[in-house]
């Protein structure tokens, strides 16, 4: 399917961002793959918040001590490393997500779109961002960002340095790489359409990327 | 230097270069000795340092970076869990103000940095290592003959384990038992709660 076509269907296939050149050349593995749903707000049904429950009583704290050795999670704390960030300090998704789990004592239930990215993220390791579709202007690209760029539309925001790596449409930027996405670009209970948006990086097999995305459409698709 | 500049150079040149005069003013030379027309004066020129711009490609030094970066994240990860459940060790390495491309110098300090906490970590672990392995040692001993360890407690944690529990020598009945030398080793299992 189109990544634009209208419809939330689990069998979609990702489409494929853009790469800058200068990002390419220094991480030629590196992939952004998203695909454009309706948007699926509220509380989530019964069958996901029991999902969650599952996945807390699965998770212990050995899981959380060793998942860095595991190869997913691995590769993601590796390219933290090479784009400057420490993965101790600035938590890899699925590491902070894990540490939540720690310390609130469960995966607590925020909202179908925030438990489906989660479970998403919690079984397959790869990390999904949503974006309201109405306030993006696909196709997204990964690039540096350039001199007095700010993040998302408005100019409340304060620039972002030169050279940082973002997510961007062909506006401007929509998220810092693996960090916060722009002011009033998120998903809402007004937004018809999201986009969603994820980040291979080398290490981690193309199928966990896609069943990361898959697997988040068929909780959106049952809720 | 050739044979073709120690002749002496003709219709003047030489009083124009000496009167120009200065290594650093290669331009006024050239230009000094280009100007007299109808000879070629290019064999006089004194042989002239240049700098010469050699592009550097650091993509391969980066890539080997990236990889050296990569193994000794993973060398990192594996101290991380062979050091569970010890505390108070520092794992963190300094950010580099991402997320952004790293330039080589960048790189090489991450991973210098890693190395630095690498080494660090594995000379911390040892040496706990080997006070664990005494104080198992001790509390051996304190099982073996209690009265000549005299309410010393070792803790769990002090041996590397888990939980608040620990051995303690203590005298049997309180102060009846210190009187007469019955001492004994109490084993405490620790708070249920603190796990």
């Amino acid at each position: 399917m189109d990544a634009s076509e209208p419809g939330l269907d689990p069998g979609a296939v990702p489409a494929e961002g853009a790469i800058a050149a200068e990002v390419r050349e220094e991480f030629p593995e590196l992939r952004l793959l998203w695909l454009s749903a309706p948007a699926v707000t509220g509380r989530s049904p019964r069958g996901v918040r029991e999902r969650l429950r599952g996945m807390s009583d699965r998770f212990r704290g050995s899981h959380a001590v060793t998942m860095r050795q595991a190869p997913v999670p691995w590769a993601y704390r590796v390219f933290y490393r090479h784009i400057g960030l420490d993965p101790d300090a600035d938590r890899t998704p699925v590491e902070a997500a894990a540490l939540t789990r720690l310390i609130k004592g469960a995966f607590k239930s925020e909202g179908i779109l925030d438990d489906a990215l989660l479970i998403a993220l919690m079984e397959t390791g790869v990390p999904i961002w949503a974006l309201d579709a109405d306030r993006a202007a696909p196709p997204l690209e990964i690039r540096s960002s350039g001199d007095g760029e700010r993040l998302g539309r408005t100019d409340e925001v304060l620039p972002l340095p030169a050279g940082r790596l973002v997510v961007a449409d062909r506006e401007g930027p929509l998220a810092v790489l693996f960090g916060d996405l722009a002011p009033g670009h998120g998903v809402t209970k007004r937004t018809r359409r999201m986009i969603l948006f994820s980040i291979q990086v080398a290490g981690v097999p193309t199928i966990h990327v896609e069943e990361a995305l898959h697997g988040c459409l068929d909780v959106l698709a049952a809720a | 230097m050739g044979a073709s500049t120690s002749l002496p150079p003709p219709d003047g040149a030489a009083d124009r270069w000496l009167r120009v005069g200065g290594a650093g003013r290669i331009a006024e030379v050239e230009e000094a000795l280009l100007e007299p027309a109808g000879q070629s004066l290019k064999p006089l020129l004194p042989s002239v340092p240049r700098t010469v711009e050699v592009e550097v490609d650091e993509r391969a030094a980066r890539r080997s970076l990236r990889e050296q970066i990569g193994k000794l994240e993973r060398e990192l990860s594996q101290a991380f869990v062979a050091a569970y459940p010890r505390d108070g060790i520092e794992w963190s390495v300094p950010s580099q103000a991402g997320p952004r491309i790293l330039s080589l110098g960048e790189l090489e300090r991450v991973r210098d940095g890693l190395a630095l906490r690498l080494r660090t970590v594995r000379g911390d672990l040892t040496e706990r290592a080997r006070c664990e392995e005494e104080n198992r040692r001790l509390v051996e001993r304190m099982m073996l003959d209690p009265g000549r360890h005299k309410f010393v407690r070792v803790s769990r944690e002090d041996i590397g384990e888990r939980g608040c529990g620990g051995w303690h020598v203590r005298p049997r009945l309180g102060i009846i038992g210190m009187m007469m030398g019955w001492w004994q080793v109490k084993l405490s299992s620790g708070c249920p709660l603190s796990t």
